[in-house]
């Protein structure tokens, strides 16, 4: 019998497909899905110190330190990271240094911890704690000198002591405290030819002291001690290896300090006799080199030749921005260093030896890219040519912070390392695919789209080679569809943009986190006067979307021109897709807090309200427009402040304009509330909100029994916690009776606290985040000795009687009541905790597109790795044995713990080095959000967090449903045409 | 002052006690983290001569009354003292003192602070304040009150603010509602509010009695639920002592309603096929598009 034969078919086709489709189904990531939708960056900060690798050793690396407290091993040629450490923020490096060619050895916390690493690999060999009067500079010296060098000794030191620690196993060999008062030792100097060293401190202002010791048993040998005329400012360098130079007080003359023997011989130069035109503050720069020093001013950079103790000349100035880098050692005789310069839009690499100043050894310019900005820093490396002559390369450290190699007259690599210190994060939607746009070399031809799809095809029924496997990894990981630079119909494709510490904004392409553009901006940059600005928020400025094909989004930076609060304030308008800068504005006040309202004007700009330190508010944009659209919701806008210094919440309303200025766009504000925590038992710690952009999908929960709670969802909700003074230091600073921990509900607008709750024995640091009408707060149980999650969720009761069927229908609820915060709000809450293994970096909820998806919680762990919590398991509803209809609903089995699941990490198996904050985005599609976590590393996901359950996935293999669509046509024609003549023979029987 | 007092029966009057006692010792060093079973302590408030209000918000209830008599009963080894200080009101002119509240200041052994037997006067309003409150009322604007946040040092100035839409206030006559949040002798916050709700915007009313009726509430924070912990029972179910409990059988056709009805049906679609068979055969010939394939075979030997 024929016809059941397609029916088979079908059935299996039917079952391949189901197969196909559920393996998709899985929560976690599959090994060969890492990379599909997530890229990981890893970064260093801005370099301070580097290192390079003796030239013996025959690897091109260098090890350098950076501001972000990173130690990196950089392979010279590429500029990949072989290694690296990230070292906590609390025990900074001070220095780094190289031992024996085969240890880095590096200083922090001031001097009282010594670290040394294996070079290849980067094991920890060792770690020393030395004990060390506080607050000062304290100084790494390692012994390069062969002869004394058997005993492998660093010298460390700091304030009035002097360790002297072995560089194989960490023992200190000898430690000396000199009993002088306040001295603080500036220099350690090692005798090129015995074992001696000589320590130079100064003790008060004036007084020079030179002890000379026995390098091997940390004995004085002698003491020589000498009063100057006037006071110094305790800024030393070592002009030559007997001639100290130091600067007097008033920065304006130099010292020449001479050691001879056992004597001392100075003489005092006057800055302004040797160079004329000298503003702003003097430096030394620590160049170290055979009679020659660098002398840094606000404008130029001179270079100055020491002639014995009888003074300097000036050899050569330089303009700045220029930078000068330490002295290398070619020869025995002979040293070299880099002077770097800007000269129009390209710089100057010019490299001199000390033996023959007057003349360069190597000048060539260097063409970058202007967003990088000024030279900060240079640090000179040598090779030998194949010529067998000297050839010279040069890391340079830029304003932006990047890091690049330059050897030849080019720059060999480029390290964007502002990326390390991200500010604040925004994104943009890219442009609507249109005529014109430049979609990129990605687009397929039609049969290598079927080929492709033939190979996945191939993979998901298992008949593909190892070879074809490979192919197919590649073709996912690099996927064209995801790299375009238009918009998608899933709204993954997105821009990232990021503000840097060094004021620098950065785009970045969702896809595979390239950058599309960057800008240095110059509003941000350091100003010749000295003064440092400081990168704020990023916020965007115009989201146009009745005439988005002709208009571009653009974003708003908002900086302060100083480190002061009350220094006036910068902003800058740039254009989301090119990274032009279209407006640029200082401010004549100083930016306090900054507000972006949910206003727009006509031509779509957002409205951002600017608190200066006066309490006054200004609007921008500054157009007759916003002004209108502004003063027709003014009367409903309030705002808040929350003074960590003294301690107290305060409420405000906006008032018509300012008093003692004619700017209409000024507002005074009038305080309508305060909250002021007792100091003596409360101190705030923490004061979160509910994401402006927050969709909330439902007001209403559905409980077990049919019955129905509804949310209180406020967006005036103020979450604050306050832990008591003794606690809010160290875990173990204080005992458990004299810690708690206060989490407070108050509402913003009138000030009213919904609801108080104290946790005794517990302390902070408090993490906190707030979403729909809930909050889930982080901090440590002293009496359980553990980290808890505590979660307050707020219920309306006012609108809990509107159960009623009949009312309903009948109109006589109050669901279409308006809700104000007049009105005294009657709220219930329900709230529980949970212990939670690890402690807290960053708390963070995803987002998506209509709120339907259930939420999850992200929280950036210890280990910098972020963890993907179920909002489920934070329930306060949750009860040791839930009923049947609870169990239906979702609600999980009473634990003590949150439960850490290995396969919930969002970060599967990479860090996101020294992890500062996790921002979740949400796609045009509702199951899926968009997950971007930055620390000194960057890292992007997209996550499910009820599974895709709206789509299909990229695994989704399309050959297979159109070769079973083409199978089943065709058993219908074939079983058609069976039929058909079956029929027909049947007719003529 | 006002409130109705209802009987009571004994267990509340144990609780009451219980509560006290839990009370003092958990402000004097927080040395137990007891869930309490304290809320709301209050109250109370009184018109400057108007009559005390017959019907008190809901939630002044009789929980107030546990709030005064542990009070009461801590006061044991306690001494008190009175204490004074005013409610600043403004009427967009300054701060100028409306009422003042009287209270008394215990001190336990432990010596912790409370503040006890809140009482509250308002003043009447002058004339000019009459004339002020209707300005405020015309403009639309905000009533604000104030306190000291530190009742026991008035030199530190720190004052805590609460504001309303003076629109808010009128009804018969002028109703307010003070929550004052305590943290031992600081005001923490105060909440100023109508009696009712205030649904915004407002036509402006003016009440027919410009005297204040005041409800004041006094609150306390309250302790946060323990963090269950279950090694007690984990150590229990290790030791065997915690039986398995085996769901209860279900019935048969319970476990197995998903098989039978199909089962069923397909049954009784054999059946009824079997039993059309014979009738086709007889009489069917007419219709032979209709009969699926099986059937059709026989019909045409």
């Amino acid at each position: 019998m024929a016809p059941p034969q397609p029916r088979h078919l079908l059935l299996l086709l039917l079952s391949f497909l189901a197969a196909a489709s559920l393996a998709t189904l899985a929560a976690a990531v599959y090994e060969d899905q890492v990379g599909l939708a997530d890229w990981h960056q890893k970064y260093i900060g801005k370099v301070k110190q580097a290192v390079y690798h003796s030239q013996k050793s025959g690897r091109r690396r260098a090890v350098v330190l950076t501001e972000e407290n990173v130690i990196a091993s950089l392979d010279l040629r590429s500029g990949e990271i072989f290694w690296r450490h990230v070292i906590e923020k609390n025990d900074p490096i001070d220095q780094l240094s190289l031992s024996l060619g085969k240890y880095v050895v590096a200083l922090s916390s001031g001097g009282s911890i010594l670290r040394a690493w294996n070079l290849p690999d980067g094991q920890m060999i060792w770690e020393t704690n030395l004990q060390v009067s506080k607050s000062s500079k304290p100084l790494l010296h390692v012994l390069s000198n062969n002869k004394v060098a058997k005993d492998n000794l660093v010298f460390v030191s700091a304030g009035r002591w002097i360790y002297a620690v072995s560089s194989i196993d960490g023992v200190i060999s000898w430690g000396k405290e000199f009993s002088f008062d306040g001295l603080e030792i500036k220099q350690v100097v090692q005798s090129p030819d015995n074992d001696i060293i000589y320590a130079v401190g100064l003790a008060g202002s004036s007084k020079l002291n030179l002890y000379q010791l026995n390098a091997k048993t940390g004995e004085i040998a002698k003491h020589i001690q000498e009063s100057f005329p006037s006071a110094l400012c305790g800024e030393t360098i070592l002009g030559s290896h007997n001639v100290l130079v130091a600067l007097d007080e008033t920065r304006s003359g130099l010292f020449l300090i001479e050691f001879k023997g056992e004597s001392i011989s100075y003489n005092k130069v006057y800055i302004l006799d040797l160079v004329q035109d000298l503003s702003g503050t003097v430096k030394l720069l620590p160049l170290m080199s055979n009679g020659v020093i660098a002398l840094q001013a606000s404008s130029t950079v001179s270079l100055l030749k020491l002639k014995g103790i009888d003074g300097l000349e000036v050899i050569q100035s330089f303009e700045q921005p220029a930078a000068v880098s330490d002295a290398l050692t070619i020869t025995e005789k002979d040293e070299a260093f880099a002077v770097v310069q800007h000269v129009g839009s390209e710089i100057e690499l010019i490299v001199k030896f000390t033996s023959d100043v007057t003349n360069e050894f190597i000048r060539e310019k260097i063409n970058i890219d202007e967003h990088r900005g000024n030279i900060q820093k240079v640090f000179l490396n040598n090779y030998i040519r194949t010529d067998k002559s000297h050839g010279f390369r040069a890391l340079l450290v830029m304003e932006d912070h990047s890091l690049l190699l330059v050897q030849q007259g080019e720059v060999v690599w480029s390290r964007e390392d502002g990326l390390a210190s991200i500010v604040d994060v925004t994104t943009s939607e890219l442009p609507v695919e249109k005529d014109g746009v430049s979609v990129a070399k990605v687009e397929h031809n039609l049969f290598e789209w079927l080929k492709g799809h033939m190979l996945k095809l191939k993979g998901t029924l298992m008949l593909a080679s190892v070879d074809e496997l490979a192919v197919i990894q590649a073709m996912r990981l690099k996927s064209s569809e995801k790299n375009k630079m238009t918009r998608d119909h899933n709204g993954f494709r997105k821009l990232l943009i990021v503000l840097t510490k060094a004021g620098k904004v950065i785009a970045l392409h969702t896809g595979d986190g390239r950058i599309i553009w960057s800008n240095l901006l110059q509003s941000l940059r350091a100003s010749k006067s000295g003064e440092i600005p400081f990168a704020l928020r990023i916020y965007q400025w115009q989201v146009p979307h009745h005439r988005v094909m002709h208009e571009n989004p653009s974003i708003l930076i908002v900086g302060r021109s100083g480190a002061d609060s009350a220094a006036p304030g910068v902003l800058s308008v740039l254009d989301s897709y090119s990274g032009e800068e279209l407006n640029s504005l200082r401010l004549d006040h100083s930016v306090v807090q900054i507000i972006p309202l949910t206003l727009e004007d006509s031509s779509e700009h957002r409205l951002q309200l600017i608190v200066d330190s006066h309490s006054h508010a200004h609007l921008y944009p500054r157009s007759p427009d916003a002004m209108n659209v502004f003063l027709h919701e003014m009367p409903n806008t309030y705002l808040y402040t929350v003074d960590i210094e003294k301690n107290v919440i305060r409420g405000h309303s906006l008032q018509k304009s300012c008093h003692n200025s004619d700017d209409e766009y000024c507002f005074s504000t009038k305080e309508l509330w305060s909250i002021v925590f007792p100091s003596d038992t409360e101190r705030i710690a923490i004061s979160e909100t509910r994401k402006m952009s927050e969709v909330v999908h439902t007001q209403a929960k559905i409980i077990a029994d049919q019955d129905v709670m509804y949310k209180y969802l406020s967006k005036n909700l103020v979450f604050a916690a306050t832990v008591s003074p003794k606690a809010a230091g160290e875990i173990g600073s204080a005992a458990p009776e004299e810690a708690w921990l206060m989490a407070y509900l108050i509402d913003a607008v009138t000030g009213r606290i919904l609801h108080r709750v104290t946790h005794h024995g517990a302390q902070g640091p408090v993490h906190a985040v707030a979403s729909e009408n809930w909050v889930v707060y982080h901090y440590f149980n002293l009496r359980a000795h553990r980290f808890e999650m505590a979660v307050i969720e707020i219920y309306d009761q006012s609108r809990a009687d509107n159960k009623d069927i009949m009312k309903l229908i009948l109109g006589k609820h109050n669901l279409s009541a308006p809700i104000t915060s007049y009105t005294r709000p009657e709220v219930m809450v329900k709230s529980q905790s949970y212990f939670f293994t690890f402690s807290v970096k960053a708390i963070a909820v995803t987002q998506t597109a209509k709120g339907i998806t259930t939420k999850q919680l992200l929280i950036g762990t210890i280990g910098d790795q972020v963890l993907a919590l179920d909002k489920r398991f934070v329930d306060p509803r949750r009860s040791v044995n839930p009923t049947q209809q609870e169990k239906e609903e979702g609600i999980i089995p009473l634990t003590d713990a949150l439960p850490i699941i290995p396969t919930s990490y969002v970060t599967h198996s990479v860090q996101v080095e020294a992890l500062q904050g996790i921002v979740s985005i949400p796609s045009k599609l509702e199951s899926t959000t968009l997950v971007f976590a930055y620390g000194v590393d960057l890292f992007y996901t997209q996550l499910a967090p009820s599974r895709t359950y709206d789509s299909l996935t990229d695994e989704f293999s399309y050959a297979l449903l159109l070769i079973t669509i083409a199978a089943l046509v065709a058993a219908i024609v074939v079983s058609w045409i069976w039929s058909e003549k079956k029929e027909l023979r049947d007719k003529w029987r | 002052m006002a409130l109705p007092r209802r009987p009571r029966p004994l267990p509340f009057h144990l609780l009451v006690v219980v509560g006290a006692l839990c009370l003092s010792l958990a402000a004097a060093t927080f040395q137990s983290d007891e869930l309490v079973l304290h809320d709301d302590d209050e109250f109370e408030g009184a018109g400057a001569g108007a009559r005390p209000t017959p019907t008190p918000p809901a939630a002044v209830s009789s929980r107030g009354r546990s709030g005064d008599a542990a009070v009461g009963a801590a006061s044991g080894h306690a001494e008190s003292s009175a204490v004074q200080f005013a409610l600043e009101h403004d009427l967009g002119a300054g701060f100028v003192p409306a009422g003042s509240f009287s209270a008394r200041l215990k001190s336990s052994a432990h010596g912790s602070q409370t503040l006890t037997k809140l009482r509250f006067t308002r003043n009447g309003l002058t004339g000019d304040e009459k004339d002020a409150f209707k300005k405020l009322l015309n403009e639309d604007g905000f009533y604000s009150i104030r306190l000291l946040s530190n009742v026991l040092d008035p030199a530190r100035k720190d004052y805590v603010v609460s504001s309303i839409k003076a629109r808010c206030i009128p009804r018969e006559s002028l109703d307010e509602h003070i929550v004052i949040h305590m943290d031992g002798v600081n005001i923490l916050a105060v909440n100023y509010g109508s009696v009712g709700g205030c649904q915004y915007p407002r036509p402006l009313k003016m009440p027919s009695k410009w005297t204040f009726n005041s409800y004041t509430v006094l609150k306390t924070s309250e302790q946060a639920p323990r963090t269950p912990s279950f090694v007690d029972q984990l150590i229990e179910a290790e030791n065997g002592l915690g039986e398995v409990v085996k769901p209860p059988e279900k019935s048969f056709w319970a476990k197995y309603w998903m098989y039978i009805i199909p089962l069923g049906l397909i049954v009784m679609n054999a059946v009824t096929a079997a039993a059309n068979m014979p009738e086709e055969q007889a009489g069917g010939q007419g219709q032979p598009g209709a009969q699926r394939a099986p059937n059709a075979a026989p019909r045409r030997r």
